[in-house]
């Protein structure tokens, strides 16, 4: 398969912060490829050196084989970009900023037109595109910027956080609206940090974390490869922490279960990975009975990407953006940006 | 997703179309596309929110108007021989108008950056980023123009006359060469600074002075020594008494002198070739601060 993004060990500071350390992956020509990570792993300035928008301070960033970094406007080319702030001026029309779209990627008079009224049907845009763009809702307004990012039918549609802020309706039209783009052949990265987004929609994906890629792969080999399965246990609805620890200390002799975490967060419930057996769950609930504890909800599920995430880093996305939200300066990094 | 869905080819790429594209394409007819898509784009805005441009106008009438009625019974004569001030005014407010416009040209540019606007466009393939530049300074000459039409008609009306054909256009020209320079130093300014409010406080801290420091309101003559040197090298002042010669004279000519400097006399082609000098300093200036952001 041809691959149309490549990255090799991107490296980018801002000032003596690292935002990426080592990142490297390829996007496949056709594939919906997600780069999944909490807030403030190096998703977003990624995308800025894919997209030329910032000047890496070393590695290899190509597209179709071509250079961003010695040949930037080629690339420019061949990429859509839908930002993750859709910025879009309020005083003109959604027709009007698609026909300056258009010319900014020099179409031609003659298909300009009929072009961005092909995407405005496919959009739905139909009954918004000759109000101003300031009165639009949310949803309306990233159709507009896929409208705007697809204008110049190019290779590869980047998306950077494309449901942030998104009603839920809006956010199935685009999942949806993904899948086609997929299905005509056109390329699509997109980054999130919503675990079942990429799970639901990418092909394949690279999980980042603090500048660096963990892992590669569909996912479900990243699944498979860590293994086990995924038990939740609530002994009551808010379980008292000495009941708690007194299950953790059974269930821990158990010879299937390998670890158990008492989950503080959800009212002390456990957080169990068990080797794929049959009869884990009825053998956890006989334990839990000869002490004398009832169970309030037990349930066994396949890891998740989360799972993959809390393998490779020893905490959880939940955790990581918490952590992120608190010790981030967002304003800085929007100045540090715009340089 | 679902395999029997028809294929859309409106979101087919068209790789075919880039290659031709980019093999067929002229970079000065790309540079003139998407200049002229930028400009109008900033057109659209003043049609819509047209309040700056009416307080550009109504602010240099009141000027005319104000600055007229503080000087009104200043002694006959005291700006030479029967010269009314309103004569004597016109040319600084004409000036002093284009440049407030010019050294604001550098603010939407800088509004764009923060909502990152300017993203969009540089992550389209420009034929040169240039482009940016050059739609804002032909918005802004064209919006100076257009102001210096009200003044010149406000100001025949309040009695300063009005310059003949040939003096117009020579109005035209030196309002034309102020207004590129100023509008170069407030877009570098506008890449250069970190945020609209820094941008703001030099406008602030520049505009009035740099009036004050001219010629605008009271000939060289009137002022303190120190001043007349400073008012000698402010670009301003070689605006306006190129300007205030063709109200006062109507048989100009190039070598017509135009202002006298304590250091030397100099005519109406010197005055020209000054500006002209000024501008390519300033764009020679501004280029690393454009290339920085632009490379």
């Amino acid at each position: 398969m041809a691959v149309a993004v490549l990255i090799e060990h991107l490296q980018k500071s801002y000032g003596d912060v690292c935002a990426l350390k080592d990142i490297s992956f390829t996007v496949n020509q056709g594939e919906i490829f997600g780069l999944l990570g909490p807030n403030g792993a190096g998703k977003t300035t990624t995308i800025r050196c894919l997209c030329t928008l910032a000047k890496p301070d070393g590695g290899k960033i190509e597209v179709g084989g071509i250079s961003a970094i010695a040949n930037p406007k080629a690339v420019r080319n061949r990429l859509g970009y839908v930002a993750q702030e859709v910025a879009i001026d309020k005083v003109l029309t959604g027709q009007e900023l698609l026909e300056l779209q258009a010319a900014l990627y020099h179409l031609p008079a003659k298909v300009r037109k009929s072009r961005i009224a092909q995407l405005v049907e496919v959009l739905g845009l139909t009954d918004y595109i000759n109000k101003k763009t300031g009165t639009y809702s949310g949803g309306i307004r990233k159709r507009l910027d896929l409208a705007a990012g697809l204008l110049h039918q190019p290779e590869v549609l980047v998306l950077d956080e494309p449901t942030v802020g998104l009603d839920i309706e809006s956010r199935m039209v685009l999942w949806n609206f993904l899948g086609e783009l997929k299905q005509a052949g056109t390329t699509v990265l997109i980054t999130s940090h919503y675990l079942e987004e990429i799970d639901a929609l990418a092909d394949r994906l690279a999980i980042i974390d603090q500048g660096v890629v963990i892992d590669e792969g569909k996912p479900s080999e990243l699944k498979d490869k860590i293994g086990g399965d995924r038990v939740t246990l609530r002994i009551r609805e808010f379980t008292p922490q000495e009941e708690a620890e007194q299950a953790q200390n059974i269930l821990q002799s158990l010879p299937f279960v390998e670890q158990v975490i008492i989950n503080t967060a959800q009212g002390n419930s456990l957080n169990l990975i068990v080797k794929s057996e049959a009869n884990t769950l009825s053998q956890i609930e006989q334990s839990l009975n000869g002490i004398n504890l009832p169970t309030f909800s037990l349930a066994q599920s396949r890891p998740s990407l989360d799972d993959v995430y809390l393998a490779a880093t020893g905490r959880t996305l939940m955790d990581a953006e918490i952590a992120a939200a608190s010790t981030r300066d967002t304003k800085k990094e929007k100045k540090q940006q715009m340089k | 997703m679902v395999a029997t869905r028809k294929i859309n080819s409106a979101l087919a790429p068209n790789p075919r179309i880039t290659e031709q594209k980019e093999i067929t394409s002229s970079p000065v007819g790309d540079f003139i596309q998407e200049t002229l898509a930028l400009t109008k784009r900033l057109f659209i805005q003043l049609q819509r929110r047209p309040s700056t441009l009416i307080a550009g106008v109504i602010q240099p009438f009141m000027w005319l108007v104000l600055f007229g009625a503080l000087f009104s019974k200043a002694p006959q004569g005291l700006f030479g021989n029967d010269l009314s001030y309103a004569k004597f005014l016109a040319p600084g407010v004409i000036v002093f108008t284009a440049f407030s416009g010019a050294l604001n040209a550098g603010l939407p540019v800088m509004f764009d950056r923060e909502f990152g606007f300017l993203n969009r466009l540089l992550v389209a393939p420009l034929a040169s980023r240039y482009s940016i530049v050059a739609a804002s300074t032909i918005y802004i000459i064209a919006l100076s123009f257009i102001q210096t039409a009200v003044i010149v008609a406000a100001s025949a009306f309040l009695g300063a006359g009005l310059p003949g054909i040939a003096g117009l256009s020579a109005i035209a020209l030196i309002v034309f060469l102020i207004v590129l320079g100023v509008t170069a130093i407030s877009l570098g300014l506008a890449f250069a600074l970190p945020g609209h409010i820094e941008l703001i406080a030099v406008i602030f801290v520049t505009n009035l002075p740099l009036l004050f420091a001219s010629t605008a309101l009271a000939p060289l003559n009137f002022m303190a020594e120190w001043l007349q040197v400073v008012a000698s090298l402010n670009p301003l002042t070689y605006a306006i008494e190129p300007i205030r010669y063709l109200y006062l004279h109507g048989d100009w000519a190039i070598n017509s002198i135009v202002m006298s400097t304590p250091w030397l006399n100099i005519n109406f082609g010197i005055v020209i070739l000054i500006l002209l000098a000024f501008d390519a300093l300033v764009l020679l200036a501004i280029q690393p601060l454009l290339r920085r952001r632009f490379a």
